[in-house]
């Protein structure tokens, strides 16, 4: 990989000197996404479904073919199981208000694992309060994985639905979905699988991880914000109801009700974001011309270089696995003493910009026994002089501090 | 590119954040109240005893980054000793030289407290710096 020809691509980059790692949080955006966004407008922007004249049908068609790059880049069988919200967030309560509130009553079980992002626990709290359902944690081993028989347990006939995160946004570790998966039909529950730390990283196939429903985020994939994608099988789609109503997702509308459109109109109420759906169209191509591997080999070259100047580093302990391997860019810590906002404003001091906090993600650091630690994230674009530098100036921030 | 580095934490912060004086819980206390910034999770309890109108003595505990907790402890020592309308004082001056609206003198007068005066010009940094003068504003029922 052309590291320099590759960040060239990237105009924020190429003007902000400091060193960007909180790629979790978002991503930058290559030159031809912002373009791609910018050329809906200039070029193309009527409402879409609406007009029957030229430019509404070029705005329509984009929007769609927009729709077909997503489907064949995550292996969908069909263009109807792609539905654009606005982030995974949104799709995951898109499941939540229309599958589970229709689909989980009393005395069922929702599984969420202890790993999941508030994004993927909140709907499952709210739907389990609401059906009077059970919610029941899946924890994980202090490496963030998951045992055999911890699934075996949670998951059990009771369970009607599974929340489970592919990569986790804390630990970097990628969880075995097949296995969830397969654990979830055999009870006869269905399994939401939450891609947005994944898809950034690795091939995502949902003709073959078998995932009933799966979400990410554009913005984390080099895509513009505001774009969001939910697949989810054809045939839970098809019996499940809206979930907002109005413009654009019905057929015909009486005083007395309405008829819905087809699928997958009828979860896109309303005015669609025709032009982010056209950058992360763009930003799918741009990931498939670097590669996964290519990304795959970079993300473990400098996760790998990081960690091993952590570890010779007094007081910094890591979050999960020691193995490169196991982080997909994602490396959290904590420095013994020091407040993860500490540790970040001395990184930012130096030009390095990472998350402090919770990450969203309050139970499991509770499960880990830390109450909020400091987050570098990596992607591809990212430099080793980037994390040298992060690895400097992390070594400075006890004595900083005042601890000698 | 290296960008010039910053280190705002001076060693009266970081003394008052290693080795605070008022981190501890306080018996018989008079006053009580949690103050917290929900966006870091910066959480204190602030607790003080007081004689008629004067603050007798006064002590905190909590969890947040050192510019909260070094801030919680300075202002401690500033207002024990003090009535209730000369810590608000303080307090309000200490508030008006985080905005940078505090005259020189002023902010001498706020002795160990001026250290934090650099926060002006750290916008991420001002939640941490007033929680404890914040906590105090409405423990003494100003607010
Ligand atoms: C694992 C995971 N799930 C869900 C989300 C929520 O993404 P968004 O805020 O784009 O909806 C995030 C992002 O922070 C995440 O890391």
């Amino acid at each position: 990989m052309d590291i320099s020809r590759i960040r060239n691509d990237f105009p924020l980059l190429m003007k902000e000197p400091t060193a960007y790692l909180d790629n979790a949080a978002t991503s930058q955006k290559p030159d031809c996404v912002i373009e791609a966004e910018k050329s809906f407008y200039v070029n193309h922007n009527a409402n879409t479904l609406r007009g029957f004249y030229p430019l509404s049908m070029e705005a329509t068609e984009i929007y769609e073919n927009a729709r077909k790059t997503v489907r064949d880049f995550i292996g969908a069988p069909s263009d109807k199981e792609i539905i654009f919200t606005r982030n995974a967030t949104e799709s995951i309560n898109l499941v939540a208000y229309s599958y589970g509130l229709t689909n989980i009553g009393r005395g069922d079980e929702i599984v969420v694992s202890i790993a999941e992002h508030h994004s993927n626990m909140l709907p499952w709290q709210m739907v389990a309060r609401v059906k009077g359902a059970g919610l029941k944690y899946l924890e994980c081993e202090k490496d963030g994985s998951f045992t055999d028989e911890a699934i075996d347990e949670a998951i059990t006939e009771r369970t009607k639905l599974v929340a489970f995160t592919h990569v986790s946004n804390v630990l970097g570790l990628c969880n075995d979905i097949g296995k969830v998966i397969r654990r979830a039909h055999d009870c006869g529950a269905v399994c939401v699988i939450d891609a947005s730390q994944s898809i950034p990283h690795m091939k995502i196939d949902v003709g073959e991880n078998d995932a009933d429903f799966l979400v990410f985020s554009g913005h984390k994939l080099l895509g513009p914000m505001g774009i969001g994608v939910l697949y989810g099988k054809e045939k839970l789609l098809d019996k499940m109801p809206p979930f907002l109503t109005g413009g654009e997702m019905i057929d015909s509308v009486r005083r007395d009700g309405a008829t819905y459109a087809a699928l997958p109109h009828k979860f896109e109420a309303g005015t669609v974001n025709a032009a982010g759906a056209a950058g992360l169209a763009q930003a799918m191509r741009y990931i498939e011309e670097v590669g996964y591997d290519c990304i795959r080999k970079r993300d473990e070259e400098l996760t790998a270089r990081a960690l091993k100047g952590m570890k010779d580093i007094d007081h910094v302990n890591i979050l999960g696995s020691p193995s490169y391997k196991d982080h997909n860019g994602i490396i959290t810590f904590t420095v013994d003493d020091v407040h993860p906002h500490d540790v970040s404003a001395v990184l930012e001091a130096d030009g390095v910009d990472v998350r402090a906090g919770h990450h969203c993600a309050q139970p499991l650091l509770e499960h880990l026994g830390v109450r909020s630690a400091t987050r570098a994230s990596i992607m591809f674009y990212n430099t080793g002089d980037e994390i040298d530098r992060f690895v400097r100036s992390l070594a400075t921030v006890r004595e900083r501090l005042g601890y000698r | 590119m290296e960008i010039k580095s910053r280190n705002f934490y001076n060693e009266i912060l970081t003394e008052h954040n290693m080795h605070p004086d008022y981190k501890h819980e306080l018996e018989n206390a008079d006053l009580r109240l949690e103050g917290v910034n929900p966006n870091c999770g910066d959480d204190i309890w602030l607790e003080l005893k007081l004689d008629g109108d004067v603050i007798v003595d006064g002590a905190y505990t909590g969890d947040g980054c050192a510019i909260s907790q070094a801030s919680a402890d300075i202002m401690l020592g500033l207002i024990i000793g003090k009535t209730r309308e000369e810590a608000l004082g303080l307090s309000d001056i200490f508030t008006r030289m985080i905005k940078g609206e505090a005259s020189d003198e002023e902010i001498d007068s706020l002795e160990e407290a001026s250290a934090l005066r650099d926060i002006a010009h750290m916008p991420a940094r001002v939640k941490c710096a007033v929680l404890g003068w914040h906590t105090l504003d409405e423990l003494l029922g100003l607010e």
